[in-house]
Parts: C-alpha cells; sequence; structure tokens
C-alpha cells in the first residue's frame, strides 16, 4: 500500500535538461514543486571529479553514467512483421539517468530548426504538393518559429552557447549559417576557435560554393556568468565530453545552469532514486491526482499533486502516458490513436579521408567543436527535381580521439595482427572525419507501444520500438551521400570512403540519442498527443514536455528545440493555465 | 491500481536488484532541498582490483587467453604485445566485476533467437562465454593439431585456428561471437588506462599517440598540423612521478 504524501501544486517527472528549467519557472511563480527522478543526486564537483573524468573504458564503454538495461530496457523491431525481442544491452541509442538526465553526457551542438520544419506538412505541401507526401505521416508542429523565437533565445543564453549568428532580425550574417531562421541577437559567446580537421574542411566546403560556419556550441568559447548568475569556465577541449559529465563546469547542462539556483529555493524539493510508476487519475480518466513511485528500498508512496509536468526522457514520457492510460495507443493498423505516433529518429552517414603525414591531434576536441554545413539540411535547397523531402547537415566535429572507440582504419584492414597495428598507427593521426546528419520523417508503421512479452523489474511491459528507416530518409541521405563524396574530393586525401544509409535500422551500433516522437504536439486531437501548448488533450492537467512532442525530427540535434519547448511550456503554464486551470485549446 | 502493484515474488527479486542498481555504496532514496547536497568523500573513484593474481580464469584458460590476445596484438617493432601489456589480467579483471556477469544488462527471458538488428539474445554472460569459448578452443585445436592446447601452437597454427573462429568455420556454434567479444575485450585492455591492468606504462597510447587523461589542451588548439609534444598521463599520473611500488 503506497504511503500518501503531503499535496504539492506540480510534480515533476524527471530532473534533467526540462525538468530544472521547468522547476526553475513554476517556482518563480510561487508555485511548491517537487521532482521525482530515478536516478542518483550526480553534479559537478563529486561524480565528474576532474581527477578520474577522463576514463574511457568506465564512461564511454561500460556506460557508467546512463540508463541501465536491467533498471528499464526497451525492446525493438524493424516492422510489425517481426517479433520484438529486448536490447539486453543499450546500443544505437544511450538514455540518460540520474540528476541532469541525458543532458549530463551530451556533446552539446544546440541548433534550432528551420522556420519550415515547424510548419512542415503545409510548408512542403505548397512547394511540392501533397503526392510528394503521399508515403510520410508528416504534421505541422502547431507552433511557429516565431512564437519559440524568444524561448530559443532563453535557452540559449542560460547555457551560453558559442556560435556566429547567420541571420539577425533578417539579415544575412557574413561566418554564420545563412539558412537559419531570424534571430534577434547574437549568441551570448562567440564561437569556439577551431581545431584543424574543421578548418580543412571548412576551405573544402567553401571551394565546392558551399556555406560552412562553425557549429553552435554548449562546450563554452569563453568563460561566461548565465542570467542566473551562475558562472561557467571556458572550455579545455579535453575530449571527453559526449558519454562523460563535465568535470570543468565548461558545458551546459541543468548543474551548470539551473540548479545551483533552484536548490536554494524553499520551494523547491528533488527527491532522487525514486521511479514514478504511474500517474494517477481521478475516477473520471480526465484529471490526474498525482504520481505514485518507488523508492529505492522498495516502499512505494503516493504524491498528490494539481499539475503533473512529464520531464523523463521522450521514450520514457511516452510510455508513462501508455502505462498510466492517458491518451489513445496509437495502432498503425488503422493510424489511429496518438500515444506512440510518429516515433522518428536521425538518418545518418559517415564519411573517412585519409592522408599521410598529418598531425590532426584528434585528442584536441570537445563535444560540438567544429563546423557544419547547412546547404543541403531540411528545404534549405530546392527538392523540385529529386525524389524526397528533408535534408542532412553535414558535420565536421571530430568529437575525440579516445582510443577503445577511435581507431581509424581503409576498410579491407585485418582487425587484428601485425597488418592492424602498422595501418592503426599509420591513420591514427591521419584520418579526417565528418558525418551527415539526416532528417527522420514519420511514416505509419514506425510507432512506439507496450511490449506484449517483456517486462521491467516491477512486472511493467517495456517500451516497444517499432522502426525502420523510410524509402523517403534513405534516398534522401543517399543523396547527401553523394554531395559528402564532392567534399571529401576536395579535401584531397589519400583515399576517401564515404558510407551510404541502408534499410534495416540495426540497434547494436551507437547511432544517435535523438529519439523523437510518440506524444506529439499538434493542433488535431486526432493526430497529436498534446496541443500546442505541450498539454495532454486528455488530461488537461499533464502536460508531456520533451522531443516526445516533435511530429518529426530535422536534420539537427533536438536539445535546442527541447529547451525551447521547455520555456514555451512554462510561459504556457504561467501566463494561461495558472489563471484558468482547464483545456489551454479547445479541441 | 491493482494490475501495476508488484507482486510479493517480484518485489523480494526487485529489492534485490534495486540494491545492485543504486549508483553508489550506501546510495538510498534522498530528498534534496535548501541546497546543493554535497558531502565530502562522496565521490566514488573508479573500480580496480589489484593485479598479481587471476581472480576468474583456471591456469589453463590463463594460459590461452594470454596466447589469444599476443597473437591479436602481435609484439614488433611498433609496440610490446598484448600478453606483456596485460590483456590477458585487464579481462580477467573485468569478468570479476559487473561486467562478467552482465549485472547491468537486461537479462530477463524468454530468450529467442533473434535478428542481428536485435543484437545478443544469449543467456551467458561474459563470465560463462569465456569459459565455453576457451573450451571449445582448445577442444577443437587437442582434437586438429596432435593433441596440443592452443598455447602450444605456433603463431601461424595459433593465427590460423583465430581465423576460424573469426569466421565461425569451426565446429563451435557461436565461435564467431566469441571471437569478437575476445578481440573486442583485447582492445579495451591495450587502450584503457593503465589503472584497470593493461596497456602497461601507457604501451598502447604511445603506440598511436594519444596523450591519455590530459584535460586541458587550449594552448594547442590552433596549433595545426603540428605534433602534439607531451608524452601520455594516466588517471594515476606518469610512472616516473612515484618513488614507492608502482
Amino acid at each position: 500500500m503506497a504511503r500518501k504524501l503531503p499535496r504539492k501544486d506540480v510534480v515533476i517527472v524527471g530532473l534533467g535538461w526540462t525538468g530544472s528549467i521547468l522547476a526553475h519557472e513554476l517556482t518563480d511563480a510561487g508555485l511548491d514543486v517537487v521532482a521525482i527522478e530515478r536516478g542518483p543526486w550526480r553534479d559537478t564537483a563529486t561524480d565528474f571529479n576532474v581527477a578520474y573524468a577522463p576514463d574511457e573504458l568506465r564512461y564511454a564503454v561500460r556506460k557508467d553514467l546512463f540508463l541501465q538495461p536491467a533498471q528499464e530496457a526497451m525492446t525493438m523491431r524493424n516492422n510489425v512483421t517481426q517479433t520484438a525481442l529486448p536490447m539486453r544491452d543499450y546500443g544505437s541509442f544511450l538514455p540518460g539517468t540520474g540528476v541532469g538526465g541525458a543532458g549530463t553526457h551530451w556533446n552539446g551542438h544546440t541548433w534550432r530548426f528551420f522556420p519550415s520544419d515547424f510548419t512542415l506538412k503545409t510548408h512542403l505541401t505548397e512547394r511540392y504538393g501533397a503526392d510528394r507526401l503521399s508515403e510520410l505521416q508528416i504534421q505541422d508542429w502547431g507552433v511557429s518559429y516565431d512564437e519559440l523565437e524568444s524561448a530559443f533565445d532563453r535557452f540559449e543564453y542560460l547555457a551560453g552557447i558559442s556560435g556566429k549568428a547567420g541571420n539577425l532580425n533578417g539579415t544575412i550574417q557574413p561566418g554564420g549559417n545563412p539558412f537559419e531562421g531570424p534571430r534577434k541577437r547574437e549568441y551570448p559567446l562567440p564561437a569556439m576557435q577551431m581545431t584543424y580537421a574543421p578548418t580543412l574542411f571548412a576551405e573544402a566546403a567553401r571551394s565546392r560554393g558551399l556555406h560552412p560556419f562553425p557549429t553552435p556550441s554548449a562546450n563554452l568559447s569563453k568563460a561566461y556568468v548565465n542570467p542566473l548568475g551562475i558562472a561557467m569556465g571556458q572550455c579545455t577541449a579535453c575530449g571527453f565530453c559526449e558519454r562523460f559529465g563535465c568535470a570543468n563546469y565548461s558545458k551546459s547542462s541543468a548543474h551548470t545552469t539551473v540548479l545551483p539556483v533552484l536548490m536554494r529555493k524553499s520551494n523547491f524539493e528533488a527527491r532522487t532514486e525514486c521511479e514514478v510508476l504511474k500517474i494517477n487519475l481521478a475516477p473520471d480518466g480526465k484529471t490526474a491526482t498525482g504520481v505514485t513511485y518507488i523508492d529505492v528500498n522498495g516502499e512505494t508512496f503516493e504524491q498528490p499533486a494539481d499539475i503533473v509536468l512529464l520531464n523523463a526522457y521522450g521514450l520514457h514520457n511516452v510510455r508513462l502516458m501508455l502505462l498510466s492510460g492517458i491518451g489513445k495507443p496509437y495502432d498503425p493498423a488503422t493510424g489511429e490513436g496518438v500515444v506512440g505516433r510518429n516515433y522518428c529518429y536521425q538518418t545518418n552517414a559517415s564519411a573517412q579521408v585519409f592522408f599521410e603525414g598529418k598531425s590532426m591531434n584528434p585528442f584536441i576536441a570537445a563535444g560540438a567543436l567544429g563546423q557544419t554545413v547547412d546547404d543541403y539540411n531540411g528545404d534549405a535547397f530546392d527538392h523540385g527535381a529529386l525524389n524526397f523531402v528533408g535534408g542532412a547537415g553535414i558535420n565536421c566535429i571530430p568529437t575525440n580521439g579516445r582510443p577503445i572507440q577511435y581507431r581509424p582504419v581503409p576498410p579491407g584492414t585485418p582487425r587484428w595482427g601485425s597488418a592492424w597495428k602498422k595501418a592503426t598507427r599509420q591513420y591514427y593521426n591521419n584520418t579526417l572525419t565528418f558525418s551527415s546528419q539526416g532528417s527522420s520523417y514519420a511514416t505509419r508503421g514506425n510507432y512506439l507501444d507496450l511490449d506484449p512479452t517483456y517486462k521491467d523489474r516491477f512486472g511493467r511491459p517495456l517500451l516497444r520500438v517499432t522502426f525502420d528507416f523510410p524509402d523517403n530518409d534513405i534516398r534522401m541521405s543517399n543523396w547527401v551521400s553523394d554531395r559528402m563524396q564532392e567534399i571529401a574530393t576536395a579535401l584531397g586525401g589519400k583515399q576517401a570512403v564515404v558510407g551510404k544509409q541502408q534499410k534495416g535500422w540495426n540497434s547494436v551500433p551507437y547511432q544517435s540519442t535523438h529519439n523523437t516522437g510518440g506524444a506529439i504536439m499538434g493542433t488535431d486531437p486526432r493526430t497529436s498527443a498534446v496541443n500546442r501548448h505541450l498539454q495532454s488533450w486528455d488530461v488537461p492537467n499533464v502536460f508531456a514536455i520533451g522531443a516526445s512532442a516533435f511530429p518529426q525530427n530535422a536534420g539537427k540535434n533536438p536539445t535546442g528545440p527541447v529547451g525551447a519547448l521547455a520555456f514555451w511550456a512554462a510561459d504556457s503554464i504561467r501566463n494561461h493555465y495558472l489563471k484558468n486551470p482547464g483545456k489551454l485549446v479547445e479541441a | 491500481m491493482p494490475s501495476l502493484s508488484p507482486s510479493r515474488r517480484q518485489f523480494l527479486s526487485s529489492t534485490g536488484m534495486l540494491l545492485l542498481i543504486a549508483s553508489a555504496p550506501g546510495a538510498r532514496a534522498a530528498e534534496h532541498s535548501g541546497s546543493l547536497p554535497w558531502k565530502p568523500f562522496a565521490a566514488l573513484p573508479p573500480t580496480t582490483l589489484p593485479g598479481g593474481r587471476w581472480y576468474v580464469f583456471s591456469p589453463e584458460e590463463a594460459r590461452t587467453v594470454e596466447a589469444i590476445v599476443d597473437r591479436l596484438i602481435p609484439a614488433d617493432e611498433l609496440s610490446i604485445g598484448g600478453r606483456e601489456a596485460g590483456c590477458a589480467g585487464f579481462i580477467d579483471r573485468q569478468l570479476a566485476g559487473s561486467y562478467g556477469s552482465s549485472e547491468r544488462l537486461y537479462t530477463q527471458g524468454p530468450f529467442a533467437a533473434g535478428l542481428p538488428t536485435q543484437g545478443y539474445q544469449g543467456s551467458a554472460a561474459p563470465t560463462r562465454r569465456y569459459r565455453e569459448g576457451l573450451d571449445a578452443l582448445n577442444k577443437h585445436t587437442r582434437a586438429n593439431f596432435g593433441g596440443k592446447a592452443f598455447f602450444d601452437l605456433g603463431a601461424a597454427e595459433q593465427d590460423q585456428v583465430l581465423k576460424d573462429f573469426e569466421t565461425g568455420k569451426v565446429d563451435y556454434k557461436p565461435a564467431a561471437g566469441f571471437f569478437n567479444l575476445v578481440l573486442q575485450n583485447t582492445m579495451e585492455g591495450f587502450f584503457a588506462d593503465p589503472i584497470y591492468g593493461g596497456n602497461k606504462d601507457m604501451a598502447g597510447w604511445k603506440f598511436i599517440g594519444f596523450p591519455g587523461a590530459r584535460y586541458d589542451y587550449r594552448d594547442y588548439i590552433t596549433a595545426h598540423n603540428q605534433p602534439f609534444p607531451l608524452p601520455p598521463l594516466s588517471i594515476a599520473g606518469r610512472p616516473e612521478w612515484k618513488t614507492g611500488d608502482k
């Protein structure tokens, strides 16, 4: 029997990026807020200790900071004709856990999606006709870039993003991304100093008539004090970013930008090592009464609250909604239902150029230190004569030279023995890598639901991921790979190897922790789980905030839009919901 | 909410699981408010085991693994070999920890064969995979090379046997999977920080030119195309920094 705790105004599930931002905003509004986090407390001084943080085996290979499959796994299959089996170890993507969430061990690429991404269905239909979208389930977000501009700005200034604006109030700026939407002001910090490989890449791209620019980065180019008064340090380019906590206070995360202020507020409390089992509903099923959680000692508690915010990783937001009976589960056979709908991912390919006699020094690196070309991303280029929609950013962002996982050799090299040794030594410092990060567009058959067979340690069904790369996205990615080949040729070098994405999403090799959709936002309750304010259509005192709300994914990292949606939802709650609790949009 | 209440049986097993998963020794549910929680000596340094003994491998298993790692990474003019670098001891100590038992992974049934895109679906954790794989390797060489164990073969014969395992040509169904496991762990041992028992004197890092656990490259970011001038550094420092026993 769950022990019933005193009521709170707001209960937040998950204390990562969005949970911290919502907690900060709503405590500022005077609300009494508790955050329930299933992982441990973590902070820089204790857990990302400079003396032992640069440990590739522990953090990158054994994945010490990540969600462990023993705690919660997921099952996967490529399509409904297959039987899903558990991913017994996470590989293709790596969900986070603990205070800070996946924002602890990210690389720090911090984007705004293009304005056309937010009205994608309308935009593409107008430009290319509805037939072009026939195999896809693309939707508009229900919120525009212009409406989100100030939310993007607030997230970028909170996090001290380093970059160069490409469009200030409609005027294209030299050195920035000419394809981005208009921003009201510059980035809070200048772009990072470039290492050698991205410098070569930018020269080659420019020689092809492309427009390279410094990737917007949450690795700080300079010391910074953010609007909350929290100080951060300059990035030291140590090359231990993704999969690691930053020991240097120079990678933005909840720890380095929000928590030092949030934790001092008397109307905020965090409970760690406590896992929410379900959102409790009133008998009518239309009002949440709070959550039930179990602590690390196995004791269950009921936490009543007036507002429930789902701020877990997107996939976990979806699972909690399915487990709690919030919203109608999506059925790919009929295309009806909303929870689990429009699960999307990322469509990537990589390129390697092998040189002789260089000192690339791949270990001098940071997670987001590099150059991007957006000429072939989203709808920045005319698709009129092409057989796909969408696109990819092309990124030269050498994040690390950590040798258990980074040992590039040309194809055909043996995997062991003397010949392997010779090639490994020759190419470790002589390889330039770059990659495409492509859009992932929704189809009827890619979705999330509860697995019928496999259970977690509490006996609850695991989330089942049914996904393969849509044909449209394969055509897009392969076309972009041809453009990468042109850049690779311009780079020179002895040999260039450009990969091409294929059907058959494989859950084993790491690809991207950019899982989107499943509880998407929109304007129609028949095709979206939450409205444009991230509010559940069915249970209006529940908001689901995160990449779970993306109707489809763009060729960019999702954290920037996730941070913007956090501020957008916080504004909706503060300015609208609190004044008049109930549905913010009538269906 | 009867459908979601853990049964008593699930509860008992899950409590054990929870204790294993808890992130730090003595970790427990905690309420934090009023300030950033911080207390001295709460950090969790890396878990290592002292060398000089075998924790998991029998003497024959240890000799076999030492012979394998020395063919995967042979000694030559570029570096010492896998055996001298400590790769076998590294693997033994990894198996003695949570890695060997797959304690952090999803190990609940039912078990099914699965597709390549679904990853490893066996019920055996790494320690058992080594036990069975090493046994199969020595049975194979004893049957085909005049009764000799793998470690008693010549280098060329050892290479051929390893290739047969790599390509799945031998009469042992998980041969290729076992080979990949050993190859992965051997590379981990050669390139992980020496605190875990391999990469002796940072030999793997010197071999490719990785500076190790350094934390500040700011002076070198714009030194484009110039060799990095400093030697590698371990989490435990450098050998010449130490005055006492290693």
